[in-house]
């Protein structure tokens, strides 16, 4: 009887282990478990943090879109929104044109190619919070290399008030982030380029073309879905910064230079209000969101990727 | 049948309560003996020292513990400004260390998850002179104790006496009006003062609530309703923008460590700042000269006419999730009592001032004239949101630095002082809502 059973038993089993689909699902399954443990469920759980009223200490109750309403009068939250949004089009813009100039000059024939290959990466392979904290000394009120050197060539009085004035304290660290960022953008370019084959470069000078042509009309297309993907993932990093402004100025002066994610930290953690601290990282979604799309719909919608006409 | 652990926790907390209103500390009070669970062991969560012999005299006094009980107590160190995150996941969670070396309010943040101490601490209260008003403030509700006072961590002024000889002042000024005339005197001799309006969480937060205090503006009333928008507050801020035209430029990016790097080079010569700016001085013979040249003193008084001061506060949490509750109380005990308090303020070097007004004799305070106005942290400290009820609105609105905007907004210029006091009000609004 029992041996009848288990004979029954075995055969479904081990024809839907044959099953392509089945076998693919059990593949993934671990993957998936990963995924949604580490990934889905912490997402989830700032979601709903985000509409409760949960404090450091003490379980928060369902209390739907207050948090969001109360930062929507709030206006320390809407200078975050403003100097984060600013903050990442600077600086992408000026990552995005500097790391393409970077890496065109590095894909040229020079001498020590991969030492200087190597040597562009160290921004960024440095801990971000090393590097801040070396801009922290860069940008010191009274100490700052930069202020020194100008006073002593006579060309400025007195130390430049590098993290005191908003202006200043933005394009600061600015700076500090665009430093960092480079060698991502112009080594990931670097590589895209390489994928270029010297043959269309050079069916283009046979036909007459300009150096800038060349550029224009063979790389830049060519280079674009790499752009994409770079630019996206730059974006991302930069939205998302929290350890160098946290360094640098923790916001300051007078929240000049808070980021969503330093205020949703600041409120959240130091402040206690996990909920509103969440309710703020979620505002970034839409805006990281909208950036993915821009990049996904926006540079790679080139037909011509397809094998069609753009 | 079903008795929850909470439920169970609920009752023993009453009971506890109970116990702690019956003993009224009128009549002498029994000392209370703690019998450690046998097998128990203790994990104490601490800031990292900012002075050596503070970590020593504290390890030296657990190991005396160790010795006498055989209880063991793993000690973690966490950067002082992580103290807080950390000690409200273990409360959140309910597990992680059984004691915490906590910041100012954190116990007022989660008061249920804390063992209640009110027989030990009216013990030790009566035994040793009293608690400091402030310190027990931090670490208390009613008369329920739901932490242990540790310590007032002291803020003073400290300057170089040559500079302020040469500014011609032959002492130092006892009130603000005073400061105010030396600041600009020193501003003309080409050493001046600087006080941080930048977001620094010790010394920024001192400042700014001395500026407030000393001019008789408070956060909030009794009842918790918020008064920042008055008449004395708007004095502080003007009082406070003609001592920020005398500051040495750049004061508004200042972070803590920005005064004692200004000071230790010779750029400024008149701070406000905890014992260790001194011990950094004395440990780097390079700095011998200004060593000798640097004298401290308390902040001074205001309108108010009292000395008033925020400094740090540290009390020890012992938390409910805790295996061996007998153990953590005989060690707080045994930490707390004279020998082993005297021993840790004087390994701390006046960085850590008494809780409990007997130590005040502690030989520390006299072994060199700058720890005498360290002595008095205890004396003068004010919780922060004074005067309303301490808990979770008072410290985010510190941790939100509203306080330290105001002033920074309205010395800078960026908002006048009556738009710099709307918007605190405004701030302080949303946390004080209900």
């Amino acid at each position: 009887m029992s041996t009848v059973n288990s004979g029954g038993d075995r055969r479904p089993i081990s024809s839907l282990l044959q099953n392509n689909n089945v076998l693919g699902f059990l593949f993934m399954l671990p993957a998936a478990v990963f995924l949604v443990c580490f990934l889905t469920y912490p997402l989830g759980l700032g979601v709903w943090l985000g509409f409760t009223d949960t404090r450091i200490g003490r379980d928060g109750i369902f209390i739907g879109l207050e948090n969001y309403q109360f930062l929507m009068d709030d206006s320390v939250f809407w200078l975050s929104v403003f100097n984060t949004i600013l903050y990442t089009f600077v600086a992408s813009v000026l990552k995005f044109a500097l790391g393409l100039w970077l890496a065109l000059l590095l894909n040229q024939h020079l001498p020590f190619k991969s030492f200087f290959r190597a040597i562009v990466l160290l921004p960024w392979v440095v801990p971000t919070v090393l590097s801040a904290l070396a801009f922290w000394w860069i940008y010191d009120s009274q100490f700052s290399i930069v202020s020194w050197s100008l006073i002593e060539l006579g060309l400025i009085n007195e130390p430049i008030n590098f993290l005191g004035d908003p202006v200043n304290a933005r394009i600061s660290v600015i700076i500090a982030n665009v430093w960092r960022g480079i060698p991502f953008v112009a080594i990931s370019l670097l590589a895209g380029l390489q994928t270029i084959p010297a043959s269309l470069q050079e069916a283009a000078s046979l036909d007459g073309a300009t150096s800038w042509q060349r550029f224009r009309y063979v790389t830049l297309p060519m280079l674009t879905p790499i752009i994409a993907v770079v630019m996206t993932f730059s974006v991302l990093f930069t939205f998302t910064d929290f350890q160098l402004i946290y360094v640098l100025t923790k916001g300051g002066p007078v929240n000049a230079t808070h980021l969503m994610a330093t205020l949703s930290f600041q409120r959240g953690i130091p402040g206690g209000q996990l909920g509103e601290g969440a309710a703020i990282a979620v505002a970034m979604v839409p805006f990281l969101l909208g950036a993915i799309m821009f990049s996904f719909f926006g540079l790679q919608r080139r037909k011509w990727q397809q094998g069609g006409q753009d | 049948m079903t008795i929850k652990r909470r439920d169970f926790l609920a009752a023993s907390a009453t009971v506890a309560g109970a116990a702690g209103f019956g003993i009224r500390p009128s009549f002498a009070q029994a000392e209370p003996a703690y019998k450690p669970e046998s097998g128990a062991s203790l994990r104490l969560l601490r800031w990292t020292p900012f002075v050596k012999g503070d970590e020593e005299a504290w390890l030296a006094n657990t190991k005396k513990f160790t010795d006498a009980t055989g209880v063991q107590v793993r000690i973690d160190k966490e950067s002082w400004e992580d103290i807080r995150p950390k000690s409200a996941v273990a409360a959140n969670v309910g597990s992680g260390p059984d004691l915490v070396m906590c910041w100012f309010d954190d116990a007022h943040q989660y008061p249920d998850k804390l063992v209640d101490l009110t027989e030990l601490a009216n013990y030790l209260g009566n035994k040793y002179g009293g608690w400091y008003d402030g310190v027990k403030g931090y670490a208390s509700r009613g008369d329920t104790f739901i932490a242990m006072p540790l310590a007032a961590i002291g803020n003073a002024v400290v300057y170089r006496d040559s500079h302020v000889k040469a500014a011609g002042f032959s002492e130092f000024p006892k009130d603000t009006a005073g400061l105010l005339e030396l600041c600009k005197a020193m501003k003309a001799k080409g050493t001046p003062a600087g006080f941080p309006h930048g977001k620094a969480v010790g010394d920024g937060n001192n400042y700014a609530h001395w500026l407030l205090w000393s001019h008789g503006g408070k956060m909030v009333d009794e009842s918790g309703k918020v008064t920042i928008n008055s008449p004395e507050t708007l004095a502080s801020i003007n009082y406070a923008k003609q001592l920020y035209a005398t500051f040495i430029p750049g004061t508004e990016s200042w972070q803590d460590i920005n005064n004692n790097r200004a000071f230790l080079a010779g750029q400024v010569s008149l701070i406000a700042n905890g014992v260790s700016v001194y011990y950094a001085a004395k440990n780097d013979p390079k700095l011998a000269e200004i060593v000798k040249d640097i004298r401290s003193t308390n902040f001074p008084i205001g309108p108010v006419g009292k000395s008033v001061e925020l400094h740090q506060t540290s009390s020890l949490l012992l938390f409910k999730h805790t295996k061996y509750p007998e153990a953590a109380k005989a060690y707080i005990k045994f930490m707390m009592e004279a020998d082993q308090m005297n021993a840790w303020i004087q390994g701390s070097s006046a960085y850590c001032c008494q809780p409990l007004k007997a130590f005040a004799k502690n030989p520390i305070w006299t072994a060199d004239p700058i720890h005498a106005p360290y002595a008095r942290a205890s004396e003068t400290l004010r919780p922060n949101g004074y005067a309303g009820p301490l808990g979770y609105a008072s410290a985010a609105t510190m941790a939100d630095y509203v306080l330290v905007d105001m002033y920074a907004a309205a010395v800078t210029g960026q908002m006048s002082a009556e738009d710099a006091m709307k918007e605190a009000e405004r701030r302080a609004n949303r946390y004080y809502r209900v």
